[in-house]
């Protein structure tokens, strides 16, 4: 059994914690005057410094620790949260973002934010803010003395008794004092037990420190941040003789043997060091602000969630040839327990799956900040709009799609939406308008990334694919087809490269991508008024429900969730001339395929022929077969390279008996059909 | 494997129709007696159908269509040897199906000679070599390749029939 890396731990929350405080931002940019985005960001803040800090990622908190104050101010009113100031604060996520993902790498620029955040905040004060700073109270002064240069406090503490354990190190924590102000530390030791009963892991004794400083109650705070919980702490200003006294005690002989004792009571506790630093974790989870949604959840590598899948896959498939056994024999009992396993091994499966189901959410929020910064980059304003967030998607598909959608948002900003001028003079609103939505759409999901831009532009389109050998010059192309050149590697329409295009991922690359998950993408626009490129993507990677047919002899597996409807063929449909097969479904007429014909099925044909009805984005289509056999639970395998070229399948799985099926791939033969309808209309 | 390099070759022979075939046994993960096979519709003849291996779909491919043999129905000494192949660089799993499998033997990689390039039935490019034993010739098939091309075949055909049918 290992244990995770703290600092890994630390960087992950670090990396959950930049994630929250970059949304933060972006929110508080719509909304400047919202406290409880304030809080949070300067939580977040916090929180990365604290951490930071006890992790050894000192630069992390120097660099934090301005931003911090910044923030500070905000929360207290004394200044604002001008667009200025969250542009830098982005940028400083982005430099505390290299901080923690490569420490021992020199990192440049930081400097340099910090320089624009002074001089954003010294604006932000000069303007017309210092009057309303002055009206609140200076400090919220509880203390009977006001703070001051040159205060005297006297501060005691003890740490709780499982300090240690946690990993905390009392001599840092007195370092930390020290930073704060020149001050005298004593040692209490009056709660020390004999030797032979002290437990080594157990911090007995308190501290008094007293510092010279302004008011450091809040410095003080941070020092305990983590241990707050269980520790006695007070912090008394002093005053009078006592106050003005230089400390009694400096160094006698005998605090000093006692400061030799705590070192020696530190140095014991390595004997458990692996147990107590791995046990840091809990304690920055204790930090309320660190989990501000406060859920209980856990970790677990995505490598175990594909080790579980795969397990329950041949659960499943276990559990089908039960269940077949099981529907031969004559045993009641083996029937019920096969029943009751069905049930088991079903609801097993769905909660497999839905802890690797994500909201795709999670991948949305990333690119406001993307459209965030190249609305600053471009110049151009940009309304940026998400829906269907909520959509769940397989977790690996949402990690591979994060690429693709990059590129397809960019391409919308940069090359879809025009110019403020150009938009006016086209009677649109100078605000362009991109929006990624993601829906349901039978057995997929369908994400799209629209704009209100200029659209495509078939000549620029037509010309460059044929500079670019694509297509001869006479060539007739649909417009659909046309838009697909878009997708040839190579191929790019951009008139000069900008900053953001040109970086050597093209649309072929999308595609390939796309084409990876056994998705697909749709092209629609119309000039002058804007672009949709749609993704269409299958619920999951691994299991899914099927429904088992018979085509001649061979069986194969239609994803239930694309099957709309079954029905008979009617008797009196002959198979006419080829590819004019229509059904009247409700009035709406439906292409059907005969799956005899394009599997080249020479069994003859069962009487009572079945249509399945099934559905993909808009399209429909009848698949004509000889039998439908059932529901089944289908694990997905992928087919091998010899067979990758077989567009009509998406994948194999097995079956009850051990054998192996096909199972269809419904777009593409939506796709296909509908070729059918629009030969027919040509016609 | 190495002809050249190695002094001998572990190969696992077999038989196709009258002739003997040799293929390097470290490739060699199990052989299977007939198991049930799900037709690919549309796949070329050379690997039209999907075996299941221990829960794994497995490609099964014919070597004799490769070497323009005649196809006779499996019979009671029809095996799949289950090997793997690299295709593209891929290492894939498949199934090859076999009239007969005899056994695990080593041919000298002295008695190894190169396909001649005239005067054979087959395409050269799918010999690897000709070893000779007992007096006979055992072909050692440059899977590899025959596999490969297989794959853009596969996919041009497959391009090609779906045009037509559309």
């Amino acid at each position: 059994m290992s244990f995770p890396d703290p600092t890994e731990t630390f960087r992950q929350e670090a990396r959950e914690l930049l994630e929250q405080l970059e949304l933060g931002l972006l929110d508080l940019e719509q909304n400047p005057a919202n406290d409880d985005l304030i809080n949070s960001t300067f939580r977040a803040l916090h929180t990365i410094k604290g951490s930071g800090a006890m992790f050894g990622f000192t630069a992390v908190a120097a660099f934090v620790h301005e931003f911090e104050t910044a923030f500070d101010k905000v929360r207290k009113g004394q200044t604002q949260a001008t667009s200025e100031l969250i542009a830098v604060a982005l940028d400083a996520k982005d430099h505390i973002h290299k901080l923690i993902e490569q420490p021992d790498a020199p990192q440049a620029g930081g400097e340099t934010i910090l320089d624009a955040l002074r001089i954003v905040i010294a604006a932000a004060e000069d303007g017309g803010e210092s009057p309303a700073a002055e009206a609140e109270p200076p400090v919220p002064a509880v203390a009977p003395v006001a703070a001051g240069p040159g205060n005297r406090w006297r501060i005691r503490f003890r740490l709780p008794p499982d300090a240690l354990v946690y990993g905390t190190n009392p001599l840092l924590l007195l370092d930390e004092i020290k930073a704060i102000g020149p001050c005298t530390i004593t040692a209490l030791t009056d709660t020390i037990p004999p030797l032979d009963s002290i437990d080594p892991e157990v911090p007995y004794m308190g501290w008094q420190v007293d510092l010279t400083a302004d008011d450091p109650r809040a410095a003080i705070d941070d020092v305990f941040l983590f241990l707050k919980d269980g520790m006695e702490l007070s912090v008394e200003p002093l005053t009078g003789a006592e106050a003005t006294q230089p400390a009694p005690i400096i160094a006698p002989p005998e605090p000093r043997a006692v400061v030799a004792e705590p070192a020696a009571v530190t140095a014991s506790a390595p004997a458990k060091t692996s147990k107590a630093s791995k046990a840091a974790k809990p304690v920055v989870e204790k930090e309320p602000s660190a989990s501000a949604a406060a859920s209980s959840s856990m970790r677990v590598d995505a490598e175990r969630l594909d080790e579980l899948m795969d397990r329950v896959g041949e659960l499943v498939i276990a559990q089908a040839r039960l269940t077949q056994i099981a529907a031969m024999s004559s045993d009641g009992n083996l029937k019920t327990i096969a029943e009751e396993l069905e049930r088991l091994s079903s609801g097993l499966r769905d909660t497999t799956m839905g802890i690797r189901m994500v909201p795709i959410g999670t991948l949305f929020s990333r690119f406001r900040r993307l459209v965030h910064d190249l609305s600053r980059d471009l110049d151009k304003e940009i309304d940026f709009i998400t829906t269907g967030e909520d959509t769940e998607l397989d977790k690996t598909m949402i990690e591979r799609l994060a690429d693709p959608l990059v590129h397809l948002i960019r391409n919308s900003v940069d090359h879809g939406l025009e110019s403020a001028e150009k938009r006016l003079a086209a009677g649109k609103p100078p605000k362009g308008t991109v929006r990624l939505s993601a829906v349901y759409a039978g057995a997929e999901v369908a994400i799209s990334v629209t704009d209100d831009g200029a659209g495509l532009n078939a000549e620029r389109i037509r010309a460059k694919a044929e500079e670019a050998g694509l297509l001869t010059a006479d060539a007739k192309i649909a417009d659909a087809d046309l838009w697909h050149m878009i997708f040839a590697p190579g191929f790019s329409t951009a008139k000069e490269v900008t900053s953001l295009s040109g970086r050597g991922v093209g649309m072929d690359v999308v595609k390939r991508t796309i084409d990876g998950l056994r998705g697909s993408i749709d092209v629609a626009t119309t000039p002058g008024s804007g672009s949709t490129m749609t993704l269409r993507l299958p619920l999951t990677l691994a299991i899914i429900d099927g429904m088992l047919v018979r085509v001649g002899n061979g069986r194969y597996t239609i994803p239930l969730a694309a099957v709309e409807e079954c029905v008979e063929l009617p008797e009196g449909i002959e198979a006419n001339a080829r590819g004019r097969n229509f059904l009247d479904i409700r009035g709406s007429l439906v292409p059907f395929l005969r799956l005899r014909e394009v599997f080249g099925t020479r069994a003859p044909a069962d009487p009572h022929q079945k249509v399945v009805i099934v559905s993909s984005g808009e399209g429909r289509v009848g698949l004509v077969v000889d039998q439908i056999i059932g529901n089944n639970q289908t694990v997905i395998k992928q087919l091998s390279k010899l067979h990758s070229s077989i567009k009509s399948f998406s994948g194999a799985t097995i079956l009850g008996d051990g054998t192996v099926a096909l199972i269809l791939d419904t777009a593409h033969l939506v796709q296909f059909g509908q070729g059918y309808v629009d030969q027919g209309r040509a016609a | 494997m190495n002809a050249t390099e190695t002094s001998s070759m572990k190969a696992l022979t077999l038989r196709l129709q009258d002739e003997l075939f040799a293929v390097e046994a470290g490739s060699v993960r199990e052989i299977l007696d007939l198991v049930p096979i799900t037709e690919v519709p549309n796949a070329s003849p050379f690997v039209s159908g999907l075996i299941n291996v221990r829960g794994r779909v497995v490609p099964l491919a014919d070597l004799r269509v490769m070497f323009g043999m005649d196809r006779p129905e499996p019979d009671e000494d029809t095996r799949i040897v289950v090997m793997e192949v690299d295709i593209d660089g891929e290492p894939t799993v498949a199934g090859i199906l076999a009239d007969k499998v005899h056994d695990v033997t080593d041919i000298e990689a002295a008695s190894i000679e190169e396909a001649p390039k005239v005067g054979m039935r087959w395409r050269p490019e799918f010999i690897r070599g000709i070893g000779k034993r007992n007096g006979g010739f055992i072909i050692i098939p440059d899977l590899g390749r025959i596999f490969e091309t297989q794959g853009a075949r596969t996919a041009s055909t497959a391009a090609s029939e779906e045009r037509s049918a559309s």
